[in-house]
């Protein structure tokens, strides 16, 4: 990582870790030019704002970048704890309007609460992990706070109802509890609790619609109008762009509204529609840059505290990325999440650069820390 | 990679916990979620490598069904011509609109919406609800056609909202003389469920606008008439607006059908029928070539073709006159004493020598029973027995002969035979003789079957066609075979071999019917130099003691029947007219005599005509449409509606017509006392008092 460069580079640029900011650049650049399509050729509305967002969260990231450490475990806590508040402000305001509500509105911006608890429970069970004894990661307390630190957020995400996201929060928690050195027996049990609950959850826990979506994925034909209309055209689009695609600006399924959501959820089919195998694979290989590098910050830093937090955050782009792309070539439910850099959309793109920001930040730690120092807390 | 496995002591009671198991376990656990990344990363790959490769066939053609929209344009059917290539049935250009009820959201509220813009009537907005209710859905079903722009362009600009609601420019069948080729003709009509399934559900048949053949010659040369449809390829969104057109074929109009019918002469001939119920056949001697098949009442193909309105269904159905039934097909009657001619054709075929004569004295004992004559002709040989219409000679030589011999002769002159005519349904009738009674009723024949049947009754039973051809045959002796399409063959009719002095014989002794003193004497020709040939008929349908054939309820009368050939001595022209209870031959034979009137000379024929429509109250469509809202405004919202299927209605009336047939059979059995009458009944069929402003006046049948 901290590898010698040449002194025409000033440090301060030289020092960012352009092995993944380029691919991110031409990753977001990509997604640009999708949205410009999928908007029928134009930069309006989505392509412009797309950028704009990206450059505005990319400042954000920055600043979290040069976050010292010691402020960032100062405002963990505090972080979980408001966040938490606001999505129970979130449920009340619901409950007082009559009706599910996920966004708070903040005057100058709507804001949605689950979106940032994603990141903030990484950070959370990151530092819980950290600071817990090592003697205790056995302990059944080093599994039953954590649990309810994921446990909390998540049933107030449930009852928005919004699966898919307190699925990110869970996947982003557990990971965290895994690298934490928790007993792998602990997550079979909890595998095969969640395979034994499943059948509950499905029955007595899923909206209607929710049911139909998840029976949906299995056979997406066989309602080829009805829920299944999101698969099957998603597959359409994707299926039929071949190998080189049908070319920018040209696909069908997006421009004549076959494809639902084209610009957000669906943006990969729009974008595999024109761009084909070879876009997928760009974007696939864009995205395992993107991660590797994840992954390689956390395990090149030797503080206990920045490497979960970054395993963390890239477990939660990986979450995102992996599910949607399974969702659009019918692998998984229709769960609405959105695709991480490409989809339109603040809240996403928002939460996802917070976890870049995040790994630059213990990119950064790793530098200035040397290898081979295990800091402890 | 290899400890993977020891890692599970972490979790063990034993397990040893430090700063460096705990960054081992991170290590090799973190190396375990990228090599899980990687592998989702892989599969993610080949999933779309799958698709985009192995699956790119099957997805691009499903986006391409996606992206653009076939839609087929119903082909211009090809018109029916009449052998002077002028129009029985053409297509007019026109605005319609049809709806798709499953694709209706709300149908009721849908139909009462475009009932409202297009100022429909309230029966008809309940028969649209009562159709797209009971419809297979995916089957257009027509609102209405006909539009003015002004109606289309006020559907057109509101068809966003109107989901399944087509409206569309198009080509609708157009029947010029309506109804006087009902029968012949038949209509057009939606295609239904069975016949989509029957033709392996081609698209053609579920395009708005298309119809399909569904009565008569429609529905015989469908597969000529249709032609090929044209297509119009669109690029749609998801929501069906279109973009942009992509290609358009146009359509290939469907072959024409020339016809040997005379449209004129139908359409005289028809209308001519007036207020009875009957029908009316005229061919050409030379080359079979049916010149005209009346049959009237009728129904009018263009309202049909429209759809079958409730009302009109139950005015048809009401009607005793049967205006659903093809009468010169499958109507039925005893042929009573039309087939005499052909009778004595018989006689001298077994060698009866025509001079020969018996004495009437009012009728003739045969064994040992006396059988009634309906008059004391005294001295009657062949001659006198044809123009005076004498029972007792028949009696005498058919038992003479033998009724075996008289049958055969019958059979060999097309009766109880079937023709090769591209006609959904004809009625065979009946020639009775020993072995057919014995075999349909296990009696044996006895000698008043022999009575009967020798002056055409019991249980003899023929149709007008039939009556026609034997009428033909005999005036030539040849065997004259009707046909109905130009199909360009020559036509040279095989000769029976009849002496032709014998020919001649019949020939002069029908004319005396007509030109002589004969039964039939006002049937005489008003113009000069043209004699007609013929032979009156009347058939007795229900016993003497139940009515005298002339007055009383309309369907006890006997029917009036006369069989003709002019002119007499070279005969170019044959035919048959029979008319259903009209009361006996004098209401058949001026109808007869003003159709030849016609074709030798149209316009006297038409004078006679139009005086006559005059008392009427309208040509027969005239008087139909006025029967019609008459009909409407008196029982309008009480009526039965009508089939689902149209088939259903001509399945039943074929059924009843059987049922009518049988009527004659019933009195058969018993000794039939013959009449002769001359005169017509005295009052107009009970259903035709309908029309408005019509008396009970019917000078038409004598003039």
């Amino acid at each position: 990582m901290n590898t010698q460069r040449s002194s025409v580079i000033p440090y301060p640029i030289a020092r960012q870790p352009w092995g993944m900011l380029i691919p991110l650049f031409m990753l977001v650049a990509f997604g640009a030019a999708v949205l410009f399509s999928a908007a029928g050729g134009s930069m309006q509305p989505f392509a412009s704002s797309h950028l704009v967002r990206f450059s505005v969260f990319l400042v954000m990231a920055m600043v979290i970048a040069s976050l010292p450490r010691e402020l960032v475990k100062f405002l963990t806590y505090p972080a979980y704890v408001i966040v938490l508040v606001m999505l129970i402000a979130v449920e009340a305001m619901g409950a007082l309007r009559g009706g599910s509500q996920r966004w708070l509105d903040l005057g100058f911006m709507v804001l949605q609460p689950s979106e940032l608890m994603k990141p903030v429970i990484v950070v959370t069970l990151a530092l819980f992990y950290s600071t817990l004894p090592i003697s205790m990661v056995t302990n059944w307390r080093a599994l039953f706070v954590p649990a309810t630190m994921i446990a909390l957020p998540m049933g107030l995400v449930l009852m928005q109802p919004d699966l898919g996201t307190s699925l990110a929060i869970a996947f982003g928690g557990g990971v965290v509890m895994l690298l934490a050195g928790l007993p792998w027996r602990w997550f079979v049990g909890a595998g095969l609790a969640a395979a034994a609950a499943a059948p509950v959850i499905f029955f007595v826990g899923l909206k209607e619609y929710q049911q139909r979506r998840v029976l949906t994925m299995f056979n997406p034909e066989e309602d080829a109008l009805g829920a299944g209309y999101h698969i099957t055209q998603s597959k359409i689009a994707i299926g039929s762009g071949g190998i080189f695609g049908k070319g920018f600006n040209n696909g069908s399924q997006s421009h004549l509204q076959y494809l639902p959501e084209p610009h957000t959820d669906f943006v990969f089919a729009t974008m595999a529609e024109e761009w084909g195998l070879v876009g997928g694979l760009f974007v696939i290989a864009i995205f395992s840059l993107i991660l590797r590098w994840g992954l390689n910050v956390a395990r090149a830093s030797r503080d206990r505290f920045a490497s979960l937090l970054a395993a963390g955050m890239s477990a939660t782009i990986f979450f995102y990325i992996a599910v949607n792309l399974m969702m659009v070539m019918g692998m998984a439910p229709v769960v609405g999440i959105p695709l991480p850099f490409m989809s339109h959309g603040g809240s996403s793109m928002l939460t996802n650069m917070i976890c870049i920001g995040a790994l630059m930040m213990v990119n950064r730690w790793n530098q200035n820390a040397p290898r081979g120092g295990f800091s402890s807390t | 990679m290899k400890n993977w496995f020891s890692q599970r002591g972490l979790g063990g009671r034993a397990a040893h916990v430090n700063a460096s198991t705990l960054k081992n376990t991170f290590d090799r656990r973190s190396m375990l979620i990228g090599t899980v990344q990687g592998g989702v990363a892989l599969l993610l790959a080949v999933r779309m490598g799958y698709l985009a490769i192995a699956e790119n066939e099957k997805y691009r053609l499903e986006s391409e069904s996606n992206r653009v929209n076939l839609s087929l344009i119903p082909p211009r059917r090809g018109w029916i011509l009449d052998r002077n290539g002028a129009p029985l049935a053409s297509n007019r250009a026109d605005f319609r609109v049809d709806v798709i009820p499953d694709r209706l959201s709300e149908p009721d509220a849908m139909i009462d919406q475009i009932g409202t813009l297009l100022a429909l009537e309230p029966d008809r907005i309940a028969d649209l609800k009562q159709e797209v209710a009971v419809s297979s859905g995916y089957q257009p079903i027509e609102i209405a056609s006909g539009l003015n722009y002004e109606q289309f362009a006020a559907l057109s600009v509101r068809l966003p909202d109107m989901q399944g609601v087509v409206p569309q420019r198009g080509f609708s069948r157009f029947y010029p003389i309506g109804s006087s080729v009902g029968h012949l003709i038949g209509y057009v009509g939606p295609a239904n469920a069975e016949e989509f399934a029957e033709e392996d559900r081609n698209p053609l048949l579920v395009t708005p606008g298309y119809k399909i053949g569904k009565d008569g010659l429609e529905k015989q040369f469908e597969q000529d008439l249709r032609g090929t449809p044209g297509a119009r390829r669109v690029e749609v969104t998801a929501s069906g607006r279109i973009i942009r057109d992509l290609e358009t074929r146009e359509d290939i109009q469907g072959n024409p059908v020339k016809l040997t019918i005379d449209g004129p002469l139908q359409d005289y001939a028809s209308r001519r029928i007036g207020l009875e119920s009957g029908s009316v056949v005229v061919m050409d001697c030379d080359t079979g070539d049916l010149l005209c098949m009346a049959s009237m009442p009728s129904f009018d193909p263009n309202s049909f073709s429209d759809g079958i309105g409730s009302v009109e269904y139950a005015m048809l159905r009401d009607d005793e006159r049967v205006p659903l039934r093809n009468k010169v097909l499958q109507g039925l009657y005893p042929p009573g004493s039309t087939i005499k001619p052909m009778h004595c054709m018989a006689f001298l075929e077994a060698g009866i020598d025509p001079e020969e004569s018996i004495i009437c004295g009012g009728g003739r004992r045969i064994g040992n029973r006396f059988f009634r004559c309906h008059s004391n002709h005294g001295r009657v040989d062949m001659n006198r027995a044809i123009a005076q219409s004498c029972d007792s000679y028949f009696y005498h030589f058919a038992q003479k002969v033998g009724f075996d011999k008289v049958a055969q002769m019958a059979t060999r002159f097309g009766m109880g035979q079937q023709f090769p005519l591209p006609v959904n349904s004809q009625f065979y009738g009946t020639v009775p003789n020993p072995e057919w009674k014995e075999e349909k009723f296990g009696r044996s024949w006895e000698p008043y079957d022999t009575v009967n049947a020798s002056i055409g009754q019991g249980y003899y039973l023929a149709s007008p066609l039939q009556l026609a051809v034997q009428s033909a045959r005999l005036a030539t002796g040849k065997i004259v075979n009707p046909r109905l399409v130009m199909d360009g063959s020559s036509v040279n009719p095989v000769s029976y071999n009849f002496g032709d002095q014998e020919i001649a014989y019949i020939r002069q002794a029908m004319s005396d019917v007509v030109n002589g003193a004969g039964t039939a004497r006002r049937a005489r020709l008003p113009i000069e130099g043209i004699e007609m040939a013929g032979k009156t008929g009347t058939a007795q349908v229900v016993s003497l003691n139940i009515s005298d054939g002339r007055s009383g309820p309309w369907k006890y009368r006997d029917h009036g029947l006369f069989v003709f050939f002019a002119p007499f001595d070279k005969p170019k022209y044959a035919g048959a007219v029979v008319i259903e209870h009209g009361g006996g031959s004098g209401s058949a034979y001026p109808i007869a005599r003003d159709v030849m009137t016609f074709l030798f000379d149209p316009q006297k024929g038409l004078d006679a005509l139009r005086a006559l429509e005059k008392q009427w109250g309208g040509t027969a469509q005239e008087r139909l449409e006025k029967r019609y809202a008459a009909y409407a405004a008196e029982r309008g919202a009480t009526v039965t509606p009508p089939p689902r299927r149209d088939e259903d209605i001509f399945d039943q009336v074929e059924a009843e017509a059987r049922l009518a047939a049988m009527q004659s059979e019933a009195i058969a059995d018993d000794v039939i006392v013959p009449r002769e009458d001359q005169t017509a009944s005295g009052s107009p069929p009970p259903d035709a008092t309908l029309i408005p402003g019509l008396t009970g006046d019917r000078s038409g049948g004598a003039r």
